[in-house]
């Protein structure tokens, strides 16, 4: 008689921790066959805003690492991934994908998570300056995380359009909640657990499951979350852009409508990082 | 002309509401002679829109009246703004942008911006009157600040017309289209320069509007616009209500709206245009906490807080609003307060002695009142100096007040008048978390000998701005704008000229 394997409960990764939903709720996944696959923590608005207090505080800490040690860790999720990628590929394949598409798609988020690596200790020479006021003044401008950003990821491309949103935002320093795409789900709970075992603090990444309808009140009105970073749809985008002017959120919404290429060389960018930093200009006299 | 020796001493018949402290004895000896500057305004009695590169009629032919602040007499006629003139103004800018100004090159549209500094320059110190009539800010400041710094701003952004490839490494940019933009009452001239000078230097066109208490130096800056040979439409100047501000951000023709204002109408417009994809920037209120240490040269400290909270009569959204006093030398840092307060000279706004001027219309006047009130209400200390303010006139003596808390209206709202909220603090922490605590994070000011403070501070303050030992520095090469509720975006530098474009 053949061996009855152990079948994973999929949980989310919230504050360095595998949660269940609060409210206990959970919706089935079926695979690209239609059998049941498993049942996904379907989150709620209770657990986004858990999310968002374990997300404050990881932020000044993470913010406050060097940035050297910001792009080792990002470089040590690019060694998780590698070396899973067989996880990763049948999470992917389970939403349809072929082994090939799959790969690519592995391969391209790697690539993506070792070039915001290395932007890490890059972008601060990049995007501050020393600026040449007419007075006698030691002028320079400097950039910091916002803080927490709330992240919206697409149903296509699920693991490398979420990992494109989020490694830019983390590298600066900031934390996020990501709701990961409500129809496949499942590569993100298998990020999750790699974003254990890499190195990256409790609470820096936060990743949720569940519906967007439930979650986008919420990410639009929390004013803890200083900025929202994704993909949606006309409705959801105004949805989202009110709410953020309730606390002056920053937005940069992508519209469903208008396709991305997230395997493009412009799918990567120092101005990914740019969108997500303030910037802070000192000025101290020069004299004796 | 009266000389020390010919002027016998008179003693002011103020004397009764408070002996000023020995230091200051030499300041009643004589009452200083009216220095009132004369330059010419070159005012007219109307004025109209400017749509197309020419001063129009409005469509509703109606006209509202701009007061001078400081005497509360009519300075003159603007026009009013209504839908139809926002897109004639719409029309004549897509026009400019796809006929001209866009596919201009660098090099060409930089030397219309340079013009545009130096007509400024030529004819500065009429500016700088019509400014203050129209304002009530002292004639000091805007001659030596708005319009020098305004001039600055179109030169220094001339300079970047065709060096866009640098601003942006790796990418190319390219203009947005048609900016509509909305700028505030405080520093009339000098918020036309910011808005305009980035967004021309881009390659973009403006629908502009100057706020309905101040229009009068942006239709002066009109005519120097048309002296410059800009080609017509690139910059559409629209006088009228909030109502009108409201239609320019409204208008689909916009590819990005620019606002400095307050947080209130900041959300209102952020609201308005949500779903749109319009692009924006925000520069709103603020409540910055000026900081002094222990350790601080505290007479440099005293001047800088002075400068913070009543540079512009307080009307400032970085003003140093909150002073937080280090426990040890508050009474000190309070006591030379209250001494430089007494010889601040509150007056005529074109008198060249005048250290306060007019606050900018009689509604501001009655919301700062209104402040006041509820700070004494709230139980914190008001004091004023003992001073004469004209008869007529929206004028409101520098205000300080102590015994303030974390939760008092005066420490947690934007006055926008020259009203000081005063606030001890024991250790560095303390002070770093009082300072952060508001929704507001625009600008903070730090005053310690010690430089490894100064930049802890500086790493700890959540604002756009932090000045070490100093206050109130602009520059256009300096990225000015706020973190938090005190909006995104920022203006000046090569920061603020990516606000501006678009990735290609």
């Amino acid at each position: 008689m053949s061996r009855l394997p152990i079948t994973k409960t999929p949980k989310v990764y919230v504050g360095g921790a595998f949660i269940r939903s609060e409210s206990a709720r959970t919706f089935p996944l079926q695979d690209a066959a239609g059998n049941f696959f498993a049942n996904i923590p379907q989150c709620t608005r209770k657990d986004l805003r858990n999310a968002v207090e374990a997300a404050a505080k990881a932020g000044p800490g993470w913010a406050k690492r060097t940035p050297y040690n910001r792009g080792q860790i990002i470089y040590r999720l690019g060694e998780m991934l590698e070396a899973r990628q067989a996880d990763m590929a049948d999470a992917l394949t389970l939403g349809g994908a072929t082994k090939a598409a799959a790969r690519k798609e592995i391969n391209a988020t790697i690539d993506r998570l070792i070039y915001y690596a290395g932007w890490a200790d890059k972008y601060g020479q990049l995007l501050g300056s020393v600026n040449p006021v007419a007075a006698p003044y030691f002028n320079f401008t400097v950039t910091e995380p916002m803080g927490i950003v709330g992240v919206i990821a697409p149903d296509e491309a699920p693991l490398l359009a979420l990992i494109s949103l989020v490694a830019p935002i983390i590298t600066s320093g900031n934390t996020v909640v990501a709701l990961a795409s409500s129809a496949q789900p499942y590569p993100a709970i298998v990020l999750g657990e790699m974003l254990a075992t890499s190195d990256l603090p409790g609470g820096v990444v936060n990743l949720l499951t569940g519906f967007r309808k439930e979650m986008v009140p919420t990410f639009a009105t929390h004013t803890h979350l200083r900025a929202l970073a994704g993909v949606a749809g006309a409705e959801d985008c105004k949805a989202l852009e009110l709410g953020a002017a309730e606390s002056v959120k920053r937005v940069k919404l992508y519209r469903t409508e208008v396709p991305v290429d997230w395997y493009a060389e412009k799918a990567q960018s120092l101005y990914a990082i740019r969108d997500f930093v303030e910037f802070k200009t000192t000025w101290h006299p020069i004299g004796a | 002309m009266p000389t020390l020796t010919d002027k016998k001493p008179v003693r002011p018949t103020n004397r009764a509401l408070g002996r000023p402290a020995p230091e200051l004895i030499f300041g009643d000896l004589w009452e200083y002679d009216p220095a009132p500057e004369t330059a010419d305004p070159k005012l007219k009695p109307r004025y109209e829109l400017f749509i197309g590169g020419k001063f129009v009629a409005p469509a509703s032919g109606k006209y509202f009246d701009s007061i001078n602040p400081a005497n509360e007499t009519k300075i003159a006629e603007m026009a009013l703004g209504s839908a139809p003139d926002v897109d004639a103004a719409y029309r004549a800018a897509q026009k400019a942008q796809e006929g001209v100004w866009g596919k201009m090159p660098g090099k060409e549209r930089a030397k219309y911006l340079y013009r545009i500094a130096r007509l400024l320059q030529d004819r500065a110190r009429e500016f700088a009157v019509a400014e203050t009539m129209d304002n009530g800010k002292p004639i000091k400041e805007t001659r030596d600040f708005d319009v020098p710094m305004a001039a600055a701003h179109f030169f220094y952004h001339a300079g970047w017309a065709d060096k866009l490839d640098y601003v942006a490494p790796g990418r190319r940019v390219a203009p947005l289209g048609i900016v509509g933009q909305v700028i505030p009452w405080n520093f009339p001239l000098l918020m036309m320069a910011w808005k305009l000078a980035p967004a021309l230097a881009m390659g973009n066109c403006a629908v502009i509007k100057p706020a309905t208490n101040t229009p009068l130096s942006a239709l002066k800056l009109a005519e120097i616009i048309q002296d410059a040979g800009l080609p017509p439409g690139v910059v559409n100047i629209l006088t009228g209500p909030g109502s009108t501000g409201g239609l320019i951000m409204a208008h689909p023709l916009a590819a990005k709206i620019a606002f400095t204002g307050s947080t209130e109408v900041g959300k209102v417009i952020m609201r308005s245009v949500a779903g749109t994809g319009k692009r924006m920037t925000m520069e709103l209120g603020g409540k910055a906490a000026n900081i002094v240490f222990d350790d601080a040269p505290l007479d440099q400290a005293v001047e800088g807080i002075v400068n913070g909270i009543f540079f512009n009569q307080g009307q400032v959204c970085c003003a140093g609003s909150r002073l937080l006093v280090h426990e040890p030398v508050a009474d000190a840092v309070v006591a030379k307060l209250r001494n430089r307060l007494r010889v601040l000279r509150v007056g005529d706004p074109l008198d060249k002695n005048t250290d306060v001027g007019a606050i900018v219309s009689r509604d501001q006047l009655e919301t700062v009142r209104g402040y006041l009130d509820a700070g004494v209400k709230e139980g914190a200390k008001m004091w004023q100096p003992p001073c004469r303010l004209p008869a007529k006139g929206f004028y409101m003596p520098p205000t300080l007040f102590t015994g303030v808390t974390q939760s008092h209206r005066i420490a947690r709202e934007e006055i926008f008048g020259p009203v000081l909220a005063i606030i001890t603090f024991r250790t560095v922490d303390e002070a770093i978390e009082k300072a952060n605590n508001t929704e507001y994070g625009l600008s903070a000011g730090v005053w310690t000998d010690k430089g490894s403070r100064i930049l802890k501070m500086s790493t700890e303050l959540k604002a756009g701005v932090v000045w070490a030992n100093t206050f109130n520095k602009f520059d256009p090469a300096s990225p000015f704008g706020g973190y938090k509720e005190s909006g995104f975006g920022r203006e000046g530098g090569r920061q603020g000229l990516l606000d501006y474009c678009k990735l290609v």
